[in-house]
């Protein structure tokens, strides 16, 4: 018998991959970290009480940073819980509008907007 | 780990978004240990700095493992991050991120899609931020550089810049990021450096298109 190697997570990843049940990857959806999160469908007795709460924390909408903040997990493992609730219908997901692939800028109409919003403040 | 003073979880209250929320952006705050990242993410932020994870293998490979942890090829890397609400349907996030070497592999990875960063700079460690600086470069993302003078500065900021080797088009500021109206000057400072960078841009581009113009017009009168 060996001492089992340690681990950097303090959660332990056994913990966190039973949370996936096994899975490793978010399928084929994107999720950016501030991908918005919005519940469609209210949690129901029975249900994986991860996807409970991130259903009852995106009753209004809610960035992935922000949900793997509250769950207190990682955010690859938060994107696979995701997955499995925009799978299910139960979640839909408003994905950031600016995409860099495409554009190294974004419009200059969308900065002046972002620029006003900052000196409001 | 550098990950200062804010603690996850839900002790504080959460402030939900608008439900009008539909597009957020981000910007990314680097800079070195103890610089003051989180202090001026705080500063600006409408909630408290949150900390979250992500799991990182070394490898460039199957980086969205949260499996690879089992074998130790794993790591995990905190951060963290406010908000700022600008309209109804649109919301800035800011990211602090510690700019060391060993942590870049995160960068491209939560950070593509930024609109820029701020560098965060502290005058008696400029050294600390020269590996962030050149990263952005390469990355082609546009930056501002913000010196925090929670004590009085030691250098000049032309000699600021000759350390850093910052191209004239950067620009460079002082800030204290423990006050919400300065750190608030450093991402404005920062949006209208990218206004300014897309105009130029846009001009070269209807430059070159009526270079082009012109030497069709004058191939076409050639052969004609």
């Amino acid at each position: 018998m060996t001492r089992p190697p340690r681990s950097d997570l303090s959660d332990g990843p056994d913990r966190l991959y039973t949370v996936t049940g096994g899975r490793s990857t978010a399928g084929t959806h994107a999720f950016d970290v501030v991908t918005l999160i919005v519940t469609e469908q209210q949690p129901v007795p029975g249900m994986q009480s991860e996807h409970a709460r991130i259903l009852r924390l995106c009753r209004q909408p809610t960035a992935v940073v922000e949900v793997a903040a509250e769950l207190g997990l990682p955010i690859s493992v938060v994107k696979i819980l995701l997955g499995d609730l925009l799978e299910a219908g139960r979640i839909t997901a408003r994905h950031p509008r600016f995409a860099p692939a495409q554009a190294r800028l974004p419009d200059l109409d969308t900065l002046k907007q972002v620029l006003h919003g900052l000196q409001r403040l | 780990m550098d990950s200062n003073g804010s603690e996850a979880g839900p002790a504080a209250r959460r402030i939900p978004l608008r439900s009008t929320a539909d597009n957020a952006w981000k910007i990314v705050v680097v800079g070195g240990f103890g610089v003051g990242k989180t202090t001026l993410v705080g500063s600006v932020s409408e909630i408290r700095p949150l900390a979250t994870e992500e799991v990182m293998t070394r490898a460039g490979e199957g980086i969205d493992d949260p499996s690879a942890v089992r074998d130790k090829r794993a790591t995990t890397v905190a951060f963290d991050f406010g908000r700022i609400t600008l309209s109804a349907e649109s919301v800035l996030y800011l990211f602090g991120a510690p700019g060391q070497e060993r942590f870049w592999f995160l960068w491209d990875r939560l950070f593509s899609g930024a609109l820029g960063a701020v560098v965060l700079v502290d005058d008696r460690r400029l050294a600390d931020s020269w590996y962030a600086i050149d990263r952005l470069e390469q990355h082609g993302m546009p930056f501002v550089v913000a010196r925090n003078t929670f004590e009085p500065p030691k250098h000049s900021p032309q000699r600021i810049r000759e350390a850093l080797d910052l191209s004239p088009q950067v620009p460079l500021l002082d800030c204290d990021a423990r006050d919400r109206e300065s750190s608030k000057q450093v991402l404005i400072e920062l949006v209208r450096h990218l206004c300014a960078r897309t105009e130029a841009e846009l001009s070269q581009r209807q430059e070159e298109r009526q270079v082009a113009r012109q030497e069709a017009r004058q191939e076409e009168e050639s052969h004609s």
